[in-house]
């Protein structure tokens, strides 16, 4: 087991956002983690990151309680824009480059350039869909075990969630592990190999999808609407 | 490519690639893709892609070189055998359907004789 969460609890003031959230996940595999908004798929997400500490509860990491070292191996991709308006797209790949000691820039100067991200783009004048390539690129440019990518589709036109996809399974190579949380069943469905359903901060289900599609005919959203 | 979401998914990029060999556009002993390029452009994950070259080199349909790639059957034989097969399944699903609506052989072999494809004259 790559991840092992136990009973994970985090208040908000009153608002429990994750209520005893107990999860396995194994190494080389892609999980959808999918509910509805305000579910505590974030929450756990930032938990795993390390960027949040749970309440209650335990993180074990290959075995271990997770802890800063860590981090050099757990990649996450935040949803909402995280680079400065200001700079260009070259100056992210440095930001990068300073901040994590597994990037490639040669990766990232490579991956950008193939999705039309020049060098000398300012992030501010970013559309949406290229905003999200770029916040990709960067994500995908470390050399991590676990990437953790929030809403990687959200807000963005289809050829840009497309082009998004492709750079994904392009780096998922069965050694590396993704989450990918989403609201676009459609979108995933394919190629997420389980399903993780989170519902009012604990685990609703967690579905191996080729198995259920082979059991029972079900698809994600059938899925979805019967479990949550 | 567009799939059936209640199917199994690896079934179905075989059957896809099964078609593109019986069309031609797998040709004997020509290179696959490898399984991440596959994965691209199928939108499937790794052990789908490794599952899928598993599958067909077990009927033999494609083998794999270690550390060069996957390449389609030299065997001519068996793309004849597959075309009928792909065939003979179709004709089969067909024939439970009819049936299924009350028609029996003859009367389906007296449709098929007067069915006229799109773009044939009906005068």
């Amino acid at each position: 087991m790559m991840l092992e969460c136990r009973e994970l609890t985090k208040w908000f003031g009153t608002k429990e956002a994750v209520a005893g959230l107990t999860l396995n996940l194994d190494k080389g595999k892609i999980y959808g983690l999918l509910g509805e908004n305000g579910s505590g798929k974030t929450t756990w997400m930032k938990m795993v990151a390390g960027l949040t500490k749970p309440g209650r509860g335990e993180i074990l990491y290959e075995g271990h309680p997770i802890g800063w070292r860590d981090k050099a191996s757990i990649a996450y991709m935040a949803t909402e824009p995280f680079f400065y308006d200001f700079m260009k797209v070259s100056d992210v790949g440095e930001y990068y480059e300073a901040f994590f000691d597994d990037f490639d820039r040669k990766k990232y100067e490579k991956t950008t350039k193939a999705m039309g991200l020049e060098p000398d783009m300012k992030v501010r004048n970013l559309s949406s869909g290229m905003s999200a390539k770029l916040k990709l690129a960067a994500t995908l440019a470390r050399k991590a075990e676990l990437y953790l990518l929030d809403e990687p589709l959200n807000g963005i036109d289809y050829k840009a969630r497309e082009e998004i996809i492709s750079l994904i399974l392009e780096e998922a190579d069965g050694e590396n592990t993704f989450v990918i949380s989403t609201h676009l069943l459609e979108e995933v469905e394919s190629f997420i190999e389980y399903a993780i359903f989170i519902k009012d901060g604990h685990l609703a289900d967690k579905v191996n999808l080729e198995s259920e599609r082979m059991k029972s005919g079900r698809s994600l959203t059938e899925l979805y609407t019967d479990i949550l | 490519m567009e799939y059936n979401t209640g199917a199994p998914i690896y079934l179905q990029v075989i059957n896809e690639l099964k078609k593109k060999m019986v069309k031609g556009e797998l040709k004997p002993g020509e290179k696959m893709p490898s399984s991440r390029d596959l994965a691209v452009e199928y939108k499937v994950n790794q052990n789908t892609a490794a599952r899928i070259y598993r599958e067909m080199e077990m009927q033999g349909w494609c083998f794999t070189r270690r550390g060069i790639g996957t390449f389609v059957s030299e065997e001519e034989n068996m793309f004849r055998d597959l075309k009928k097969e792909m065939a003979s399944e179709l004709l089969k699903n067909f024939m439970h359907e009819m049936s299924g609506l009350g028609y029996k052989k003859d009367d389906i072999i007296d449709q098929i004789a007067e069915y006229k494809e799109d773009g044939e004259n009906d005068a």
